[in-house]
């Protein structure tokens, strides 16, 4: 909210010398961010006078209307100007800046030949000295407001800070002039008097004439006024210091009755709105819309309503949407001479509700749907109102209301919780009158057994800590000392945590980048890759940041593949790219959430519903490689990286986490068919490598051969700790075997079966030759074995034993014959 | 033949004389052959102490001990002398010019967020916290309901949320990691030490400062006796352990729905006050609904941006940087260089 210094020294003396810092300091201190101060008139000088129009050329042959206008500015002689503007006329009082005034911009007026004329000056618009936007045309001051010649920077209180400060959700009350002078007197240390409590609003006694009001639906609002007059002079002018301070506060000057409602919005925090009373159909009800279809609102828009809206509405239909906006049938006009105003507490939830659901954010429901003072209803209802007889002639005619204030109730309260709850000792003296600052009374039962009665504005103390905030506030947060929690609970990571980083590191050791994509895809580029079955079943965000990028992920490589492309186009020219990062499938039945309450913690039958309307979604890790892992060098070439080598980096990865693979082919998209392979570990799918499809390659521009792997994290289970032979110091005996087989034969199948006949002393077996140039779509495969026993050093005859069984399994398991 | 003593030191001038005048390790074998070769007169001196009466043979073995001992020391040491001296020269002529560009490895690296995920991980191991984590896609009562922000309450309005379609379904992207938070008091009893870093999302557009997915890290404690100076205490660590022993930090006071006092905690840094994150004791309200006995325990909560973390550390400008996926980037970090 922008508050103009001048206005807030009415309530608090705040010193004429206080330094921009100390100024922001002092809101920053008790919670109230400053978002932008504003020194109006610094960079103005004059002089800028009060003038008053004594003759009007008009001069023809222009572009534009140009006016040659003579002015009395009180110097004995006319002074004649040339003006663009022309919504003013003969004995008007406008302002005008004489040579040698500077207007802000730098801009220096000075007597200048233009239009064929001289011109000795210039007629300013609002705009031009920057006190308000308004630039339809020149400033034209209320008849009489002043002498011409009279200095109008002192006239229009141009000179003014203005301060522009964030109000946090939890503070509807310092949405006004009343509510930022106690906080800033407060932060200071400064008297402060409340504007409420000048208000007499006795004198407007609650009687049977004027518009009555009823309320139908009192869940709401608990309190409503509606005051009416008669006899106001719709068209008399707004005073200049009135509408000078709606104007600082960001406001437009309207007309009078529009101005005064919202002065006294300003200044108190109370929203009020002005009916024609004579449009008004016998009285007023608050009610729900119910079967009242639609309402024409101010801003002349038909507006559906929905049957939970509230509506303010008299005998015949709704007449305003309650606490957003009026209706355009009773509005105010410059004909109007009968008011009935009206001023209620209404529930904010009720006016959030219809100020989303109309997409109407105004002045009024913001302050309303953050929560006003209950007590100013009736007290800015009057103040409105005497407004309206003092500027506008008006006639008290009666008031009604219906329903009653509800304040916050009493919190009982151990005066000592505010020491313990912030670490550092509060005297009970403070904290009494730091409470009593911000407005509560205080009853003491004993020495620490306080009952705290919450001010009228503040329907958020509710809670022993609302109250420590408030003395924290006010003693300052600084005061609050540095020390460190004694307990502690720390179990390291989790096992999911710890493979979590050594998969990174891993990866990032061995030459991949990882990057963090957006977890946003394309449903036809997902649909492009070949993705199918639960692999494409998303979620889709019902406002998405770009239309084209609607879905969640159902896997890492659409992000990965558009990174790479994004590389590729910024010049890299070998790519190696990895994600971690969780997966969203629509694949589950999910439980439907109900409306849960927050009164007490859901039972576990309702936390396990809750738990359970949230899919799993499973953590993935992607490794894309779009090049070679590596760059050629001046001493050779870096090897390529093939279809072998991602799927050699999946099975480090599943082996790193203690567990076993097998692999075996698969036709997995968006892989070549004939070169993915799937990896199971007890027989459940967690990891996909190989090549990608030539296809969806060629499609993103990447280089032939680009090769991916991607492998289920969380479905690679913890196996228990392992437990280790001692080392057998023997030593091996090493045979070599060749093996023709079948090329549609794989060698982890004769892997396998060698393995199998080979016997328990087998050690390892590592495949050292692959010829595929036999002939018959034959292939030689040639495995060396390492042997060694526990007791003793192995015979060359028992050695030569294993190997013919090993020989005799492959032949029987793969029909495979051994090479000469 | 028979050999006499004069004929023995007479082979060891002469041997003595070969070795010093070999120039190289050829020219030396030859020497050794010759000198103490089977055919040399040493040799032949030693073959002839056999037949020699006892008397004899040990005058004479005396001789030819020292003789053939005296030439051995000489030829080990010339042989040495060679073989550096052929070692220097091979080597010499080996030599490279090593400011050749050394063979690259693959360069990776860790993304930044990443490193500072763990780091500030292990920072708080180190104070006693465990390292929690939830889902992303989130349930809306997780989200917003169990941390007293009902629906239609102006708080919710304040963070622009991903919702899923159809909106009946009640989830959402988490627009911050605190349902880690419920998430952690519904399933453990106090006390609870928890660190909770991840991915969170709000709907602003990508620019120089914001972006729509971005990561945050928050703490919570609950346990006895918290008070709000710890809370400030932890901040202290937590700042200077990030940013270097000598940054201040001040908190100011603020509003959050799940927190009561509120705070904005602040860092002084570089010369100039930097907006950090959010802060506060956890509101009642909130641990009754996770069904903590607020008579007993009392706890506080903080959350803060890991990208603007990183920003501040690194002198990074521009979001695009973090977000993008340009491996320039993630590889000036290497694998774990702050």
């Amino acid at each position: 909210m922008k508050i103009p210094l001048s206005w807030i020294r009415e309530f608090s003396p705040i010193p004429q010398d206080i330094s921009l810092e100390n100024l922001e300091n002092a809101f920053v201190n008790v919670g109230f961010e400053v978002e932008g101060i504003d020194l109006q008139g610094r960079d103005l000088t004059g002089p800028l006078v009060v003038a008053r129009v004594e003759s009007i050329e008009e001069l023809t042959g222009n572009k534009k209307a140009i006016r040659y206008v003579g002015l009395d500015c009180g110097e004995g002689s006319t002074r004649f100007v040339i003006c663009g503007a022309t919504n003013f006329a003969l004995g008007d009082l406008v302002v005008a800046a004489l040579p040698g005034a500077v207007l802000p911009g730098d801009f220096a007026i000075s007597a200048r030949e233009t239009y064929g004329k001289t011109s000795n000056g210039m007629i300013c618009s609002a705009r031009e000295l920057r006190i308000s936007e308004e630039h339809s045309g020149i400033i034209v001051l209320p008849v009489d407001c002043a002498k011409v010649g009279a200095n109008a920077v002192e006239l229009l209180e141009i000179n003014d800070v203005v301060v522009d400060v964030a109000v946090n959700p939890d503070r509807g009350y310092a949405l006004s002039i009343r509510g930022l002078a106690r906080e800033l007197a407060a932060s200071l240390g400064l008297k402060y008097s409340d504007p409420a409590q000048k208000v007499n609003a006795k004198e407007f006694a609650i009687n049977a004439k004027g518009i009555q009001v009823s309320v139908e639906d009192k869940t709401a609002l608990s309190i409503v006024y509606i005051r009416t007059i008669s006899d106001f002079n719709a068209s008399a002018a707004t005073p200049l210091w009135m509408s000078r301070r709606i104007e600082k506060c960001g406001m437009r000057s309207i007309s009078l009755a529009v101005d005064i409602t919202n002065y006294v919005m300003l200044e108190l925090g109370q929203p009020l709105h002005a009916f024609d009373a004579t449009m008004i159909d016998t009285s007023l009800v608050m009610r729900r819309a119910g079967n009242t279809k639609t309402i024409k609102t101010l801003d002349n828009q038909e507006r559906k309503l929905d049957s939970d809206d509230l509506v303010v509405a008299d005998k015949s239909t709704a007449l305003a949407l309650a606490g957003v906006m009026g209706g355009a049938s009773s509005e105010v006009t410059d004909k109007t001479t009968q008011i009935a105003l009206e001023a209620a507490r209404f529930d904010p939830t009720t006016i959030a509700k219809s100020s989303r659901r109309h997409k109407l954010s105004s002045e009024a429901s913001r302050r309303l749907e953050r929560g006003v003072d209950p007590s100013l209803a009736e007290i800015s209802s009057a103040r409105a109102i005497a407004l309206m007889i003092e500027l506008g002639g008006a006639k008290y005619v009666g008031s009604s209301s219906s329903g009653e204030p509800k304040y916050a109730p009493v919190v009982s309260f151990d005066s000592n919780f505010v020491s313990k709850y912030l670490g550092t000792e509060v005297s009970l003296a403070e904290v009494e009158e730091k409470l009593k600052i911000v407005g509560c009374d205080v009853a003491k039962k004993s020495a620490t057994d306080w009952e705290i009665d919450p001010p009228s504005w503040r329907s958020d103390l509710l809670l022993a800590p609302d109250l420590v905030e408030e003395v924290a506030r006010m003693i300052g947060y600084e005061r609050i000392p540095s020390t460190l929690p004694t307990g502690k609970i720390g179990a390291g990571l989790t096992p999911m945590q710890y493979r979590k980083r050594s998969v990174a590191d891993f990866l990032a050791g061995n030459g991949f980048s990882e990057v963090y994509n957006y977890p946003f895809v394309n449903p036809d580029f997902v649909a492009q890759l070949g993705f199918v079955g639960d692999r494409a079943k998303s979620f889709r965000l019902a406002n998405p940041m770009s239309e084209e990028f609607p879905d969640l992920r159902t896997h890492l490589l659409p992000g990965l593949l558009l990174t790479a492309v994004r590389n590729q186009g910024r010049g890299a020219k070998d790519i190696a790219l990895f994600e971690i990062g969780s997966v969203f499938r629509n694949t589950e039945k999910l439980e439907g959430q109900s409306v849960v309450g927050t009164d007490r913690v859901p039972d576990e039958v309702t936390r396990a519903k809750i738990y359970k309307s949230v899919p799993y979604q499973p953590l993935h890790v992607g490794g894309l490689v779009a090049g070679k892992l590596g760059s050629d060098g001046w001493n050779g070439k870096a090897p390529d990286f093939t279809w072998a080598e991602a799927i050699g980096f999946a099975r480090s990865i599943i082996e790193s986490t203690g567990n076993v693979s097998t692999t075996s082919s698969s036709d997995f998209a968006p892989w070549h068919p004939g070169r993915c392979a799937e990896l199971q570990v007890d027989g459940k799918a967690v990891a996909h490598a190989g090549e990608l499809h030539p296809r969806v390659i060629a499609e993103l521009g990447l280089p032939e051969r680009s090769c991916a792997f991607v492998v289920v994290l969380s479905a690679l289970g913890f196996p228990e700790t392992k437990k280790l032979k001692t080392l057998i110091t023997m030593p091996a005996a090493i045979q070599d075997i060749a093996l023709v087989v079948d090329g549609s034969v794989s060698s982890s199948t004769l892997e396998a079966a060698l393995r199998a006949g080979a016997g328990d002393l087998l050690e390892s077996i590592t495949l050292f030759d692959r010829y595929d140039k036999l002939g018959d779509g034959k292939v030689s495969l040639a495995f060396t074995m390492v042997f060694r026993a526990p007791d003793r050093t192995l015979t060359a005859e028992e050695v030569s034993q294993y190997r013919e069984a090993a020989a005799t399994s492959a032949a029987k398991a793969c029909g495979a014959v051994v090479r000469a | 033949m028979t050999l006499n003593v004069a004929d023995v030191t007479g082979s060891v001038k002469s041997a003595l004389l070969a070795i010093k005048e070999a120039k190289d390790l050829a020219a030396l074998k030859i020497v050794k052959t010759e000198h103490l070769g089977d055919k040399s007169v040493l040799s032949k001196a030693s073959q002839a102490l056999g037949k020699m009466a006892a008397e004899e043979r040990a005058e004479f073995g005396k001789v030819v001990g020292s003789a053939k001992s005296e030439v051995s020391a000489a030829f080990d040491a010339k042989l040495s002398e060679l073989e550096i001296a052929r070692d220097q020269k091979v080597l010499s002529e080996e030599r490279v010019d090593v400011s050749l560009p050394a063979s690259k490895f693959p360069k990776g690296g860790l993304h930044p967020l990443t490193i500072l995920t763990n780091e500030i991980s292990d920072l708080f191991i180190g104070l006693g916290y465990r390292v929690a984590e939830g889902p992303e896609l989130e349930a809306e009562w997780l989200n917003f309901d169990a941390l007293n922000i009902p629906a239609d309450h102006p708080a919710r309005t304040m963070q622009d949320t991903f919702f899923i379609e159809p909106l009946d379904s009640k989830l959402v992207l988490r627009t911050h990691t605190s349902p880690v938070q419920i998430r952690t008091m519904l399933e453990n009893k106090p006390p609870i030490y928890v660190i909770c870093p991840g991915r969170t999302y709000r709907a602003d557009e990508l620019d120089a400062t914001h972006t729509p997915v971005f990561s945050q890290v928050e703490g919570l404690v609950i346990d006895r006796g918290i008070t709000m100076a710890d809370l400030k205490g932890t901040l202290d660590y937590f700042a200077q352990s990030i940013f270097g022993p000598d940054v201040k930090t001040r908190l100011r006071p603020s509003f959050f729905p799940f927190t009561e006092p509120s705070a904005e905690v602040d860092f002084f840094f570089n010369g100039r006050w930097i907006e950090w994150g959010g802060c506060g004791m956890v509101n009642p309200k909130v641990l009754e609904v996770c069904g903590i006995d607020t008579s007993e325990f009392s706890g506080f909560a903080f959350g803060m941006g890991l990208e603007r973390t990183l920003m501040v550390r690194h002198g990074i400008t521009d979001m695009h940087d973090i977000v993008e996926g340009d491996i320039r980037f993630t590889r000036s970090f290497g694998i774990g260089s702050r």
